[in-house]
């Protein structure tokens, strides 16, 4: 790990790298702590997941589409809110280790219920996020 | 969860960001094609770590900093559907359903998988 970020420092600029570091403190924070706050059983809604992973994407469907179509390129702004806050954010791994233990706890039901309101709500989110950005720049 | 606590959650999550780029671009840079295959290397080697931990029955704040923090970060959700929007509107209906159905499946399986490993620990 040491030797890989070490490699990468040198491949990669030191102050893109710093920007993703930065965002990525802050996305882990937020999710972290919405799960702190809202805790759920293997039977019950995971919202905080839920909340995180939606919100995430709605972030940076609308950030990517603002940065790639609308405005200039920026150096830091991608790495920063993109890869950093938005990647840490949203999860994959715990909303699968979520959908794993409803179903090995029985609950079929609420995992398909999950999925399919995470991957539809996340992809309307990526949607409205893009599609909003563009309408902003047609008003213009 | 004591201050220190919420320091190592902010250390770790910056980290394993980085570590997701890294990984993501690597990937996408030796394998590169239409299929976004950094965030599936990503994501699925972050399933099996989580699957592991939990099937080793790790809890209370050391989950919550390594889990939360550490894998949780490491993985992403949002550039997962990004990618999967952006297929479908350059009309690539081959990848986006691959993506979003392919990810999903292998994620379960990598979780299950992980799970297994850490209940053997």
């Amino acid at each position: 790990m040491v030797r890989l970020l070490t490699r990468a420092t040198r491949r990669f600029d030191r102050r893109e790298l710093g920007a993703i570091y930065a965002g990525g403190v802050i996305g882990a924070l937020a999710r972290v702590g919405l799960s702190e706050a809202l805790p759920h059983g293997v039977d019950a809604w995971p919202w905080a997941t839920f909340i995180a992973n939606l919100l995430g994407a709605a972030l940076l469907g609308w950030l990517v589409t603002r940065l790639g179509e609308r405005l200039p390129p920026s150096a830091y702004r991608r790495p920063f809110l993109g890869t950093g806050v938005c990647g840490a954010l949203t999860t994959f791994s715990t909303l699968q280790l979520e959908l794993f233990k409803m179903l090995e706890g029985g609950y079929v039901g609420l995992a398909v219920a999950y999925i399919a309101a995470t991957l539809i709500g996340g992809f309307a989110c990526v949607h409205l996020g893009t599609v909003a950005t563009r309408r902003a720049r047609a008003l213009r | 969860m004591t201050p220190l606590a919420w320091v190592a959650v902010a250390a770790l999550g910056g980290a394993m960001a980085l570590a997701r780029f890294l990984v993501d671009s690597t990937v996408a840079t030796r394998l590169g094609g239409d299929f976004p295959l950094g965030t599936l290397a990503v994501n699925l080697s972050g399933a099996v770590v989580l699957g592991v931990l939990a099937g080793a029955a790790l809890s209370g704040t050391a989950y919550t900093i390594v889990a939360g923090g550490g894998v949780g970060t490491y993985t992403t959700f949002s550039t997962w559907m990004l990618e999967s929007h952006r297929a479908g509107e350059d009309g690539d209906a081959r990848v986006l359903w691959l993506n979003l159905a392919g990810s999903l499946v292998a994620g379960l399986v990598a979780v299950a998988l992980g799970h297994r490993i850490g209940g053997l620990l």
